[in-house]
């Protein structure tokens, strides 16, 4: 299994494995960057109506072909019949949210119940008018790379590349776009041409994936690797190119891993490795991560207990806190029998000071935000500047050493 | 007619009314709230769910199985919620995320498990098996009045019924609450109503129809349901108590019309064997949205600016 894998990683796994797995990474970077834009213009959802959508023009394209005379499993056929569904099931969710009142989650819904239940129904059409011929078309819901044809394989490959190169070639354009229309506009972009491409760019995306990944899962690709980017960098450039290496690595992975193995389908094991990414980023990135709030939490809690602990010490107050009381001794502001010490002493001065300062401040500055900022842990130092604190210092008079009422007055 | 209808056509018309309404009914809450897409998120994370349920019971049983897809529907709202929250990833996205990958998660497992001996696909869980519940031991409307042939009625029947009327009762109780909640969260806050209960009690509900929907019918009856004839009642008045009777009949006509069609239409155009009647429904409510949004009395948006 391990030495398969490894084989299947280097493209050792025979050339349709190789030229999969390519493919796979290929789409993976272009669905990753691709869908970034969705994602910033908050409209993920969008491309599962589109992929929803193509199932009746799968069926129904199978069906002219084979009325044709022809075989019924032309990959491109297939293909082109998905596409002219897709566009139609995205010119309804425009159409309903437009002309109607109805929200565009609604129409996503419908659309893509509706587009989908009909593409059902074409299937069991065909079922009936030609058994033998169907089992190809099942491949669509949930992509399957067992037995592709060479041909099909080169088809995802050449098309994963053809998307790559859009996003390549229109990254700039569409960054702006997705991040600020009304900027793009009257910086003389035109929204609607680049939001057309976008909508291609999906849509070719959806298409290639359709064989690869599957209709149902096909829009993992295009959601969840801009949404693990996001997580580490709040840059639109950055976002938009680590999620087309998280894609590209989830596809590569994951379709050397279907290959290695014999019963696992490709879609759902590149969408769980891109998953566990996802995971993975939202435990541990540095900004929106779940571990770097508990530290940020703790933190804040440690700088808060520490504060009203050396209030309590200037002000003579008995702690019992038990919390406070541990972070003062850690800090060496008190011993162990609970003395204060000399460093004690001083820090509780300055903290004290420090909250006169900040009470004589926000009378002051009563009308603007700087009320807002105190928090009853941030030094005065942090927000204002030298000349502001010389100014509130002149006005409070000299310090008095016994001023114990703690509101500076 | 009487007899082979009463057989064949009857438990599963009677099923697929009850699964529509059932989803249509919270349904109506739901596109209101602009949670529509939460009925699709259930309708995936059931399969799950369900896979999770026979692996650790080992049998195709209902009560397992209905716990293992409420279940999973349950952790799909949390882990949706946490990502929403943690991560501050807009809802939708988040969304996106959770149901495709246990949905992903679901279809590996099915994959992996020996799966042979029971009938449990993939397949079956997309389209349901609506044709198949017939009631045998029925020999015409007289049937109905005999307790031998009523006991074998299937009991997809029974379970929907039951859950059609605890949906519509728990409404009727809880109206004043939800509705104030759907159209004025603040204002609902203020006067103490558990605003963040009653939604996620909604969301419940919403899965307990689709689960209880979906092993009868399938999930795409369950999406296009929750979906279709409310947005299509939406656009027929202003007040929500009406809102909710057209959302009905719109889904009793999906029903019995996209049944009958797929039943007796291939016959009509000269087919042989009838079509999946769970996409028919689902394509027959989407031709009674369109209807709607090309004529019916308040499609139009008023009011608020375009594009909002």
């Amino acid at each position: 299994m391990i030495s398969t894998f490894l084989n299947a990683l280097l493209f050792q796994a025979g050339y349709n494995a190789a030229l999969v797995a390519l493919g796979a990474a290929l789409l993976g970077i272009a669905a990753g960057s691709g869908g970034t834009f969705l994602f910033l213009r908050k409209r993920s959802l969008l491309s599962d109506a589109l992929a929803h959508s193509t199932l009746p023009g799968v069926g129904i394209a199978f069906m002219v072909m084979v009325a044709f005379g022809g075989e019924g499993r032309n990959l491109l056929g297939l293909l082109f019949g998905s596409t002219v569904s897709a566009a139609l099931g995205l010119l309804a969710v425009g159409w309903i949210t437009s002309r109607t009142r109805l929200t565009e989650d609604t129409a996503i819904g419908a659309v893509l119940s509706v587009f989908f239940g009909f593409g059902v129904v074409l299937l069991t059409v065909i079922q009936t008018m030609s058994s033998g011929y169907q089992a190809g078309l099942e491949g669509f819901l949930l992509g399957s790379t067992a037995g592709m044809l060479f041909s099909d394989a080169i088809v995802i490959a050449v098309g994963g590349a053809f998307a790559v190169a859009i996003v390549f070639f229109l990254r700039r354009p569409m960054t702006l776009v997705s991040f600020d229309p009304e900027f793009a506009a009257a910086s003389g972009i035109n929204v609607q041409r680049i939001d057309l491409a976008m909508m291609g760019l999906v849509m070719a995306v959806t298409i290639v994936g359709l064989k690869l990944v599957g209709l149902i899962l096909v829009v993992a690709l295009l959601i969840i690797p801009p949404v693990t980017a996001r997580l580490w960098t709040d840059r639109t450039e950055h976002v938009v190119m680590s999620a087309g290496l998280i894609g590209g690595f989830s596809g590569y992975v994951g379709a050397a891993l279907s290959a290695s193995a014999p019963h696992v389908p490709t879609g759902p094991i590149i969408v769980l490795v891109s998953f566990a990414l996802f995971t993975f980023s939202l435990l541990f990135a540095p900004a929106r991560g779940v571990l770097a709030a508990i530290i940020r939490h703790r933190r804040f809690r440690t700088r808060l207990h520490r504060r009203q602990g050396l209030l309590a010490l200037a002000n003579g107050e008995a702690i019992r806190d038990r919390p406070t009381l541990a972070v003062l001794r850690r800090e060496g502001f008190i011993r162990r029998d609970g003395d204060v010490t000399d460093m004690g002493r001083q820090a509780a001065a300055k903290v004290l000071r420090d909250e006169s300062r900040w009470a004589m401040a926000r009378r002051l500055h009563q009308d603007n935000d700087l009320s807002g900022r105190y928090d009853g842990s941030t030094p005065i130092e942090a927000v204002l500047t030298r000349d502001e604190i010389a100014e509130i210092d002149r006005r409070m008079g000299r310090p008095t050493l016994l001023d114990r009422s703690g509101d500076g007055r | 007619m009487g007899a082979e209808f009463v057989q064949l056509s009857l438990t599963p018309l009677l099923i697929g009314v009850l699964a529509a309404v059932a989803c249509a009914l919270p349904g109506n809450f739901l596109i209101l709230r602009r949670q529509a897409l939460v009925g699709d998120a259930i309708s995936h994370v059931v399969l799950p769910g369900i896979v999770v349920a026979f692996l650790i019971t080992g049998t195709v049983s209902t009560w397992p199985m209905l716990l293992g897809a409420s279940g999973a529907a349950v952790v799909a709202v949390v882990v949706i919620e946490a990502i929403r929250r943690v991560g501050r990833i807009d809802p939708g996205a988040a969304m996106g995320v959770t149901f495709t990958s246990l949905f992903a998660a679901g279809v590996l497992l099915l994959e992996q498990s020996d799966t042979s001996g029971v009938h449990l696909d993939v397949e079956h869980a997309l389209y349901g098996n609506l044709e198949s519940l017939i009631w045998l031991s029925a020999e015409g409307w007289g049937s109905l009045l005999d307790p031998v042939a009523l006991a074998d009625l299937p009991p997809e029947l029974l379970r929907m019924a039951a859950v059609a009327l605890l949906i519509s009762v728990l409404m009727i109780i809880f109206w004043r609450p939800l509705k104030l909640s759907t159209f004025d969260e603040g204002f609902a806050n203020a006067v103490g109503l558990p605003t963040a209960v009653i939604s996620f009690s909604l969301v419940i509900c919403a899965a307990v129809a689709a689960v209880a929907a979906f092993d009868a019918v399938g999930s795409i009856i369950v999406i296009a349901m929750f979906i279709c004839p409310p947005a299509a009642a939406r656009l027929m008045t202003n007040r929500l108590e009406i809102q909710v009777l057209w959302s009905v009949a719109f889904a009793v006509l999906s029903a019995v019309l996209g049944y009958v069609l797929a039943g007796y239409g291939p016959l009509w155009l000269g087919g042989a064997n009838a079509v999946s009647a769970a996409g028919m429904i689902a394509t027959v409510s989407g031709v009674i949205l369109a209807i709607t949004c090309l004529f019916a009395p308040h499609r139009a948006r008023t009011g608020t600016p375009k594009g909002n």
